[in-house]
């Protein structure tokens, strides 16, 4: 900015004044003909909805006597709504265990990778980050075949070993068979990002701790992952936010696993039932905004908690 | 892990690594499980398929051309169509997104202009809304406008997309110097100009970055499409695969048909993604870093 004025600035102070003010108003203006493309649509799609639910949700329906101002209500029920608390619980549940083992999975891939440089794992990179070109939708097609009794390989497989298989959509069950989508659907693509991240370290620094005796485990501990925390913690609240908001995949899996997976599996899929099944659109914008109030605790408290972490690091 | 890299400690070169190599096998033998399921098994017709051969090997007849034949022209070759508007829904709204993005990400990153602080503040708190929370009150809106059950019911919401916002102002901040702006204006160039013929080169990285996650983003959309389209001919292939495996897992008996399209339909449209991902694998990689970094 000073730069600009600078080099343009002519010489007499009376004039050097005008410029200035004109080009800090070009400025202004170039920068918003910039921003404001995407800030139009930025209106139209996030503020418009975001508002127009919040409104929604203050409102309800009833066949006798129309719709009414509530306030709160349509939050009052949605906490204190078995359905919505439960698919809550889940997501929550879920993003506890699945977050950890995806991004875990992820990061051990990306140190081998980076550590160990040959044409297999030239290979293996690309074959780990091919799931992520397949839609969520198809994979969970995909991984229902595989868990179906009638032509799924598990029967075969564990009957080989004279067990039975687990029905991965069972009630028991099908917290680890959606574990197991979500790990294989998302851990090669935190994995690129992973190795992005490590391929941009400074090489000397290792050198640097080899000279020291540290050796391969020490330098990945000590050296990579704090180098690369930045990376981990926006894949983080990436997968958290994503997770909070399941719906694809055991929406998919609830035509094979019936009686399991029902339509408040999780609170999108409820919101989707109220709104669109139930034509329930006040109490759906409710509880999407509701479970979009415990992301935004979710994320804030998870960024909250790393950043006092990292201070000690 | 920890055991076989401390065991290779004292060696500088890089050198087999074998336990980690096999590990490494295990691994891509894990991701590549689903595909193989998929491809041997679209092979089949449907008493292949329910016969109880091997389900992970091939039956005596294979014939792709034959189901291939069948997946074209069941229903009045629907599936192409679904294709054709996955293909459409991704080139629109990723290249909108993109376009919006960009200079958006380039706005943001060069200029200091009024209230740049607090809208890109703003910017950065969207990336926590989640999508789906917008989808019930914009279907409203459209169906107020008169929008619903048409093809803009997809695109328009598809052209927002807040982290390439984000991925664009830090790789334009960094790879873009202000000097070299400078000394573009000062030659004469107007804003417009230097923006296309200096800085959207210097970018190129971040742009192939942004327009590929999302056009994968609009590809793999599903919530919205389901949520906006009734006719079917408008569906995007999620949508539609999602509709025939509701069907064929409703009906036990006239379902089996069924099954063997959904298999093939499956494996056909993840093709032309891993095409793309594997042909611009060049260009987005040095992008996706990016965001990562800071």
């Amino acid at each position: 900015m000073t730069s600009i004025t600078e080099k343009r600035a002519p010489r007499t102070h009376h004039d050097k004044r005008k410029t200035r003010g004109t080009i800090q108003r070009r400025e202004h203006l170039t920068g918003w003909l910039f921003v404001g493309p995407f800030g139009v649509v930025f209106l139209a799609f996030l503020i418009a909805p975001l508002g127009y639910a919040l409104y929604l949700s203050l409102f309800q329906k009833k066949l006798i006597g129309g719709t009414s101002f509530v306030l709160f209500d349509n939050y009052v029920k949605a906490f204190t709504d078995p359905s919505f608390l439960s698919g809550a619980w889940f997501v929550i549940r879920f993003a506890l265990v699945a977050i950890p083992v995806q991004i875990g999975v992820a990061l051990a891939m990306a140190l081998i990778l980076d550590a160990v440089t040959s044409l297999f794992t030239r290979f293996s990179r690309l074959m780990i980050f091919l799931p992520y070109a397949i839609p969520t939708v198809i994979g969970a097609v995909m991984w229902g075949f595989l868990y179906s009794k009638s032509f799924g390989p598990l029967t075969d497989v564990f009957g080989f070993f004279g067990a039975t298989a687990p029905d991965f959509l069972s009630n028991n069950l099908i917290f680890y068979g959606l574990l197991n989508i979500v790990t294989w659907q998302w851990a090669g693509y935190y994995m690129i990002i992973l190795y992005a991240a490590l391929q941009g370290i400074d090489p000397t620094l290792y050198e640097a701790a080899r000279m020291d005796g540290a050796g391969r485990w020490q330098v990945a501990r000590r050296i990579k992952i704090p180098l690369i925390a930045p990376a981990l913690i926006l894949i983080l609240v990436f997968s958290l936010i994503g997770t909070l908001q399941f719906f694809n995949e055991p929406q998919i899996l609830r035509y094979l696993a019936a009686g399991t997976i029902g339509s408040d599996f999780t609170p999108n899929m409820y919101a989707y039932q109220q709104a669109f099944g139930l034509a329930n659109f006040n109490y759906g914008s409710a509880i999407s905004f509701a479970l979009g109030g415990v992301v935004f605790i979710c994320v804030y408290a998870f960024l909250f908690f790393t950043r006092k972490r990292r201070s000690f690091l | 892990m920890s055991e076989s890299a401390s065991a290779s400690a004292g060696h500088r070169r890089a050198q087999r690594h074998l336990p980690l190599q096999i590990l490494l096998g295990f691994l891509v033998i894990y991701f590549l499980v689903p595909f193989w399921w998929v491809v041997v098994n679209s092979s089949k017709d449907a008493p292949g398929l329910f016969g109880g051969g091997n389900t992970l090997w091939f039956a005596d007849q294979v014939d792709y051309l034959g189901n291939l034949r069948q997946l074209f022209t069941y229903d009045g070759g629907i599936y192409l169509r679904w294709l054709l508007n996955s293909t459409l829904y991704a080139l629109a709204g990723g290249i909108g997104a993109t376009v919006l993005a960009v200079m958006a990400g380039y706005g943001f990153a060069k200029y200091r202009f009024a209230a740049r602080r607090f809208s890109f503040a703003v910017v950065l708190g969207a990336l926590m809304v989640p999508a789906t929370a917008l989808v019930i009150p914009t279907f409203i809106m459209f169906a107020q406008l008169g929008l619903t059950n048409t093809v803009w019911a997809v695109i328009l919401p598809s052209l927002l997309n807040p982290f390439g916002v984000y991925l664009m102002h830090v790789y334009a901040r960094d790879a873009v110097p202000d000097e070299i702006l400078d000394a573009a204006r000062a030659d004469g160039a107007g804003e417009i100009r230097t923006f296309l013929q200096i800085a959207l080169p210097l970018m190129r990285p971040a742009v192939v970055t942004v327009l590929l996650l999302s056009a994968v983003a609009s590809w793999n959309n599903y919530f919205l499409p389901l949520a906006m389209l009734s006719d079917n001919r408008l569906f995007p292939v999620t949508v539609g695969l999602g509709l025939w495996q509701g069907v064929a897992s409703g009906n036990n008996a006239g379902g089996t048909s069924l099954w063997s399209l959904i298999i093939l339909g499956s494996l056909v449209s993840v093709i032309p993604l891993i095409i793309a991902f594997f042909s611009l694998q060049r260009h987005w990689r040095g992008g996706l870093s990016v965001g990562g970094l800071r």
